[in-house]
């Protein structure tokens, strides 16, 4: 009899422990990806590392040469694009947080930042190429820029509503009952509070944006040569990844990885870091 | 002690002048943040827009059947967009199939099972696979998987699977290790850590009492999760889910090594075939006609449509369970 009584039980116990061993196994899964993906990366990237990497230009197949064009042509649309999208979306979360005096402007303005925040890059870069490269005739580094800034936008929007949200709303009070006038207030009081919040937000968005390829392709396309006016068109690391493995060229691929190995490095580092930022002032607070 | 105006230190400048700048610097700077505001939504609608001018030439010539002719001849000018409809339709729901249980998984073990130790550690090794750019993924896809898939997988499918009634035909062809199921396993492993952010966030929401009480009525781990956990958190779950499917049908590098650029409609997920974002990345610069590189924007315009009703979907969802009172 307390067998037959048990038995829902031993069902119900068993039922338990082969959801725990699958919920393992969907986490080791996981992670088994990312060790594999990693691991090819650092690997291979390690192997075709060299300091002409950074000296050389992208060569033509089966000749020596590095990155240093794609590096610099990276290097500076992607500050260029911060360097645009920043103040814009500084401004913009800003109104979200402190201005927005008719709730569902905000929550409009919020939804269709959200959406632009999780679509496709390629559609991006599809606009800026009507907007920029169809009316000025060219691919140019400028393009590039542009296309990465509507990248960086929604990131920093996001950020800065969601930091300046946090500010205890007695700042606010303090300063405007001393008489302060609000754009000081928010310059000058909400800014400084908020301000690792932001920077975090920046720096994930610069870690996003330096391994985009698809916006790039269509607005800045690609250089063979070292080229700095922004007039012309750029090269970039991701594009030249793009470009060189899909080449049946051993050379080019090797070159590939080492750029792959490159991005991968930067772009974790700097989210580490971000993060480092932002718990570094939580833990100060 | 009285303090005469005269003695109080002269200001900068007078009183009225001074909060005349003020209120005129207020009104100015709420301008500018308001005209930023009111850009983000610019934004979005000029990309559609421009798309939609962009891809007119091709509406315009092919109307409603380019979204059902499979035609895609460079040559004679005739384009539709079947075959990357159909890669994409394919592609993101294989992902999903394989995407939505793992980050499942993935969220229960990190909410309910592994030591509080261990929670924070594997959820930002989780999170790390976000960071990785779609193009190291397509790169290892096409140096590394695709040769497992051709050498173990695909001959496996075709030998066991492929020569079976029904789903058959889905599992058979030539062991190339490019196709539709590598690409859509791809795509999983890059949408697993934005569902189980999500996930893990919203399974976080749940009230301590409302669990602790299940645990007290004698619940496993596996009833608490499944009766108390998912029902307070349906809506958002659903929405997490939505928001990688976002992810998969607009995603571009990484299916586009892995895919193999064939442009033919097959049945099997084994054979290389196209994607809208794929078919975008790998002709543009090679688009040699004016109405070729319409029928590619108007690709783009097509993606545009389909993934923000998706991602609409999904941010009405997340909404819902927010307005219960928690914030993702």
């Amino acid at each position: 009899m307390i067998s037959s009584m048990q038995r829902p039980q031993r069902r119900r116990t068993r039922r338990n422990t082969i959801s725990i061993a699958l919920a393992m196994a969907a986490t080791l899964f996981g992670l088994f990806w990312l060790a594999w993906i990693l691991w090819t990366t650092i690997s291979m990237g390690i192997s075709a590392m060299k300091w002409d990497l950074f000296t050389q230009m992208t060569p033509p197949p089966g000749a020596d040469g590095g990155l240093a064009n794609a590096l610099f042509g990276s290097l500076v649309m992607s500050l260029l694009a911060i360097a645009i999208g920043t103040p814009i979306g500084v401004a913009a979360g800003t109104y979200l947080a402190e201005f927005v005096n008719r709730k569902r402007i905000g929550e409009v303005i919020r939804f269709v930042n959200d959406i632009l925040l999780s679509a496709p890059s390629i559609v991006l870069g599809l606009f800026v190429y009507e907007l920029v490269v169809r009316q000025s005739g060219h691919f140019s580094g400028w393009a590039g820029a542009v296309a990465l800034a509507f990248i960086v936008l929604p990131v920093v929007v996001r950020t800065t509503d969601e930091m300046l949200q946090l500010v205890p709303s007695q700042m606010r009070e303090a300063a405007l009952a001393l008489g302060i006038p609000q754009w000081k207030v928010t310059t000058q009081v909400l800014y400084r509070a908020a301000l690792p919040g932001i920077t975090t937000g920046v720096l994930l968005a610069l870690a996003r944006i330096s391994g985009e390829t698809a916006p790039l392709l269509f607005t800045a396309l690609n250089n063979q040569y070292w080229n700095a006016d922004l007039s012309s068109p750029m090269a970039s690391v991701p594009a030249v990844i793009f470009q060189y493995a899909m080449s049946p060229y051993e050379s080019w691929h090797a070159l590939a990885w080492a750029g792959a190995f490159v991005v991968t490095m930067f772009v974790l580092l700097l989210s580490l870091f971000s993060r480092i930022v932002l718990l570094r002032n939580k833990v100060e607070q | 002690m009285a303090v005469h105006p005269q003695t109080v230190p002269y200001p900068v400048l007078p009183e009225d002048e001074r909060s005349r700048r003020d209120a005129w610097f207020d009104s100015a700077f709420h301008r500018i943040v308001a005209v930023a505001g009111f850009f983000v939504l610019i934004a979005l609608s000029g990309a559609a827009l421009s798309m939609l001018w962009g891809g007119r030439a091709a509406f315009g010539t092919f109307g409603l059947s380019f979204l059902w002719s499979s035609d895609w001849d460079a040559v004679n000018h005739k384009f539709g967009a079947l075959v990357p409809i159909y890669g994409t339709l394919v592609t993101a729901p294989i992902a999903m199939l394989v995407a939505v249980p793992v980050s499942f998984g993935i969220s229960y073990y990190l909410t309910e099972v592994a030591p509080s130790w261990l929670r924070q550690p594997v959820a930002s090794a989780i999170e790390l696979l976000a960071g990785i750019p779609s193009i190291i993924y397509g790169m290892w896809g096409l140096f590394v998987f695709v040769p497992v898939m051709a050498e173990y997988v695909n001959p496996w499918l075709d030998q066991y699977v492929g020569s079976g009634p029904g789903i058959g035909v889905l599992f058979s062809g030539p062991p190339l290790g490019m196709g539709m199921l590598t690409a859509g396993i791809v795509l999983a492993i890059m949408v697993v850590p934005f569902i189980t952010s999500v996930m893990r966030e919203v399974f976080l929401t749940v009230p301590r009492q409302l669990k602790e009480s299940a645990y007290a009525l004698g619940s496993t781990r596996w009833e608490v999760v499944w009766n108390i956990v998912l029902p307070h958190t349906r809506s958002a779950v659903i929405g997490g889910i939505f928001l990688g499917l976002g992810r998969a049908l607009g995603e571009t590098m990484a299916v586009t090594f892995v895919l193999g650029n064939a442009h033919r409609l097959t049945p099997s997920l084994l054979e290389p075939g196209n994607s809208i974002a794929a078919t975008i990345a790998n002709e543009f610069t090679e688009a040699d006609s004016d109405i070729y590189l319409s029928s590619l924007i108007a690709l783009g315009f097509l993606l545009f449509v389909v993934t923000f009703i998706v991602l609409a979907a999904a941010k009405l969802m997340l909404n819902r369970l927010n307005r219960q009172g928690a914030r993702i």
